[in-house]
């Protein structure tokens, strides 16, 4: 080298990680939207519960609904219901749909680079903060209505979906893994949201697109579509949580919906990023990526969902509905069994197990012209069971609502004693009866 | 030690799509000199601010900073600073809380440094106020504050004079003289040439992505060739018949001040023979200033209509 040049300067170093982290974490927070609805998160849930725990009217039509006067673990699951129905994908994409649009409504994007120097380096802060702040909000719902169910209704033991009791430490550990398994639905939402920031840029259907597409998977789970279908959407595991509610615990959607749930949110996450990369900064007009971007992400998820579709279809025995007859009576019958037991405890009869009842059911659904099979309110079941040291079998009839998702309200429709009155006359006061009306949950998958 | 230019670039261009925003745009800068960069809106002054920021790369040419070839887009060398297109603040963060972040971005800077650019551009005051109050003067300033946190060796300010009132502009200029003294290279773009006359040493004159000046301002009004000149007489018809008969000069303006364009000479001529006829000069001035009369017959503007020729 000669000397005819003066000492380069040395190259700008993309700033490091954490620094740009915590400024991505101010700027979401410095937003009153979003301290809002993270103060809602913490405070409304909580209150709700405690309040709805204190009061006659119960919201059954909600799983666990009917058992918030009983215990406080109810209440919490009535609000991961709730927000597993429209809250979590609607609040997920507001936040995570929010962290790159912002700064196209700023025209701030060329001041950050020249800030951190590096689009990868912004897209990992970016995408880093809004997983904390999801995951945060999630922590609020949880921790909220958990303090509000044990403050307004204790912690005592919860009635499981198939009737089986869950003591208070079990309920508390199931309570805390359902909210766990919600997560990665809710990271595949949050992924759709920052898919969605990034391809639409400032234009409010970047904070739209997502969330009208969880409320549409919603909608399709609650039609009779075929079962690998329901499988394959993000969706499912905002319901299938509820199998952990059962004895045994269904594992199989439960699985399938996480691992469903895991691969949007990396897709999403992936393309968003390639995306991102391949944005021109320079350009102020700039509002969202444009048609192509549009059409690779439509396209991506769309190609995944036909191949979740085709692989839940031959790799599982997922066919049909996955709801009929004969997986309808072993439910009901368990539950009737379990139930029965309560009942006994309850009015201080000699006590029964599950075993020695004997307990056995006959469905039908709609009358001899309509198949066997399906979801319906027009299912209509004859339990039987049988007392240790009896010839007689009692027998009660139930009139079924069952949902295309797998949960069934069944209804008490007599005898009177057993499942016809809402409550029971018990030695010390009038309780509500376990028999007169309760949920069910079908394994969609469970194949005899 | 050698002497090395701040900023050299030969023959940049630059095209988005079919449009060409910069075409064999050449620019030496030295340490202690503030460049203005002039021209109409779209002349691609931020785009080529834009280029030395290190925010797009050329398509052709080379530019070199602080002795560092650049190529790749958001590579430059330590020490360069500035903002294209607004001062990019976060409206929901505190003046303060914008300059933290900015300084722990860039890593190793105290919130004594963050004070001190405060100070600089007198916005102690408001530091805790959020910026979604400030004026766009006060942003102006605050992006300034901005840049000059890393304590830049090439400053780059994209139409910084936007929005300022006198005090405030000429507070700026006051921060950016001080830094052109301790060596700092200062470039800065505007679209009205006025705004830079006070400050900048050199100016480069951008027309359609092309120079069409560049050197000193001093020069620039030497170049503005004929002038229109108001004469305002004690006889307006007969001044305007006389101005008609001096070769050179037309009468653009029969009314009341006569408007006339010409060379110098040939207005020394009219001055005399209105003299010498027994009329009064009350008013002798031109219509625009020569600087503007340049930069508006460089960049292809008619100086009376304002419209692009
Ligand atoms: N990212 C881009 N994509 C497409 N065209 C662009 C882009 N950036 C600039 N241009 C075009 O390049 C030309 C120069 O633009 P530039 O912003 O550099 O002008 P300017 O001199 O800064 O104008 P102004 O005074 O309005 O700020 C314009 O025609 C503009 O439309
Ligand atoms: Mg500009």
């Amino acid at each position: 080298m000669t000397a005819t040049l003066a000492p380069a300067a040395p190259l700008v170093r993309p700033a490091p990680f954490l620094p740009g982290y915590r400024f991505e974490f101010v700027k979401l927070l410095a937003q009153w939207r979003i301290r809002v609805v993270l103060a809602a998160c913490l405070a409304v849930p909580g209150c709700f519960v405690a309040l709805i725990s204190g009061q006659s009217a119960l919201p059954t039509d909600t799983v666990f609904g009917r058992w918030m006067h009983t215990t406080g673990w109810a209440g919490s699951l009535v609000v991961l219901a709730f927000a597993c129905s429209w809250g979590l994908p609607l609040l997920t994409s507001l936040i995570a749909g929010d962290v790159f649009a912002v700064e196209d409504r700023l025209g701030t994007w060329r001041h950050l680079l020249v800030a951190v120097r590096s689009p990868r380096r912004i897209f990992l802060t970016k995408a880093s903060v809004s997983l904390t702040v999801v995951v945060l909000m999630l922590g609020c719902l949880c921790t909220s209505s958990v303090v509000g169910g044990l403050a307004g209704a204790g912690g005592g033991p919860l009635v499981g979906l198939d009737g089986h009791l869950l003591s208070g430490g079990d309920a508390a550990r199931t309570v805390l893994l359902a909210w766990l398994c919600v997560l990665a639905p809710t990271l595949a939402f949050a992924g759709v949201g920052l898919l969605g920031s990034v391809v639409l840029g400032r234009s409010p259907m970047g904070l739209l697109v997502p969330a009208l597409l969880a409320l549409a998977m919603n909608l399709v789970l609650l039609l009779p579509v075929p079962l690998a279908v329901r499988l394959a959407l993000p969706s499912s595991a905002f319901v299938a949580w509820r199998g952990l509610f059962t004895q045994p615990v269904q594992t199989g959607p439960l699985l399938i919906g996480i691992a469903v749930s895991l691969l949007w949110a990396v897709l999403t996450t992936g393309l968003a990023y390639l995306l991102f990369l391949h944005r021109d900064f320079t350009d102020l007009a700039y509002d969202g990526a444009g048609r192509r971007a549009l059409a690779i992400a439509a396209g991506g998820l769309t190609a995944l969902t036909a191949l979740t579709v085709l692989v839940v279809a031959v790799a599982t025995p997922a066919s049909g509905s996955g709801i009929d007859k004969h997986k309808l009576e072993t439910s009901l019958a368990t539950s009737f069994a379990h139930l029965y037991r309560m009942q006994t405890q309850q009015l201080h009869r000699p006590a029964v197990t599950e075993g020695e009842l004997h307990t056995s059911a006959a469905c039908d659904r709609g009358g001899p012209q309509v198949p066997d099979s399906g979801p319906g309110n027009d299912w209509r079941c004859v339990v039987s069971w049988r007392l240790p040291g009896s010839t007689a079998v009692g027998s009660a009839i139930y009139q079924l609502d069952v949902a295309a998702e797998g949960r069934y309200v069944a209804d008490g429709d007599g005898p009177r004693e057993v499942n016809g009155n809402f409550v029971v006359r018990t030695p010390s006061g009038d309780a509500p009866n376990p028999l007169w009306q309760f949920d069910g949950y079908l394994d969609l998958l469970h194949t005899i | 030690m050698e002497w090395t230019p701040v900023v050299r670039a030969r023959g940049i261009t630059k095209s988005f799509g079919n449009v060409v925003a910069l075409s064999g745009v050449d620019l030496d800068i030295d340490g202690g000199q503030v460049v203005g960069i002039v021209g109409p809106n779209g002349a691609g002054k931020t785009t080529l601010l834009g280029l030395l920021l290190g925010l797009a790369s050329a398509d052709a040419g080379t530019i070199e900073i602080l002795g560092t070839r650049i190529g790749r887009s958001l590579v430059v060398p330590v020490g360069v600073a500035g903002f294209v297109d607004g001062p990019g603040l976060y409206p929901a963060l505190t003046a303060r809380q914008n300059l933290a972040a900015l300084a722990a971005l860039r890593g190793q800077l105290s919130s004594r440094e963050v004070e001190e650019v405060l100070a600089e551009v007198g916005l102690t005051d408001v530091a805790d106020d959020r910026v979604r109050g400030f004026s766009l003067g006060m942003r102006q300033r605050l992006g300034l504050a901005a840049a000059l946190l890393t304590r830049p060796r090439l400053l780059i300010l994209d139409e910084p004079a936007n929005g300022l009132d006198p005090a405030g502009k000429r507070h700026v200029h006051r921060v950016i003289r001080g830094l052109a003294d301790d060596g700092v290279a200062v470039v800065l773009s505007s679209h009205r040439l006025d705004d830079l006359a006070e400050l900048c040493s050199e100016v480069t004159l951008l027309a359609a992505g092309r120079v069409v000046f560049t050197g000193p301002l001093a020069k620039l009004a030497a170049e503005s060739g004929e002038l229109d000149y108001r004469v305002g007489t004690s006889d307006p018809s007969r001044a305007a018949g006389l101005a008609a008969r001096i070769p050179g000069l037309r009468v653009i303006d029969a009314g009341e001040p006569v408007v006339v364009r010409g060379p110098v000479s040939s207005l020394d001529d009219l001055v005399v023979r209105l003299v010498g006829a027994g009329i009064a000069v009350r008013e002798l001035s031109p219509v625009i200033s020569p600087l503007e009369a340049a930069y508006l017959a460089l960049t292809g503007v008619d100086a009376s209509t304002g419209e692009t020729a």
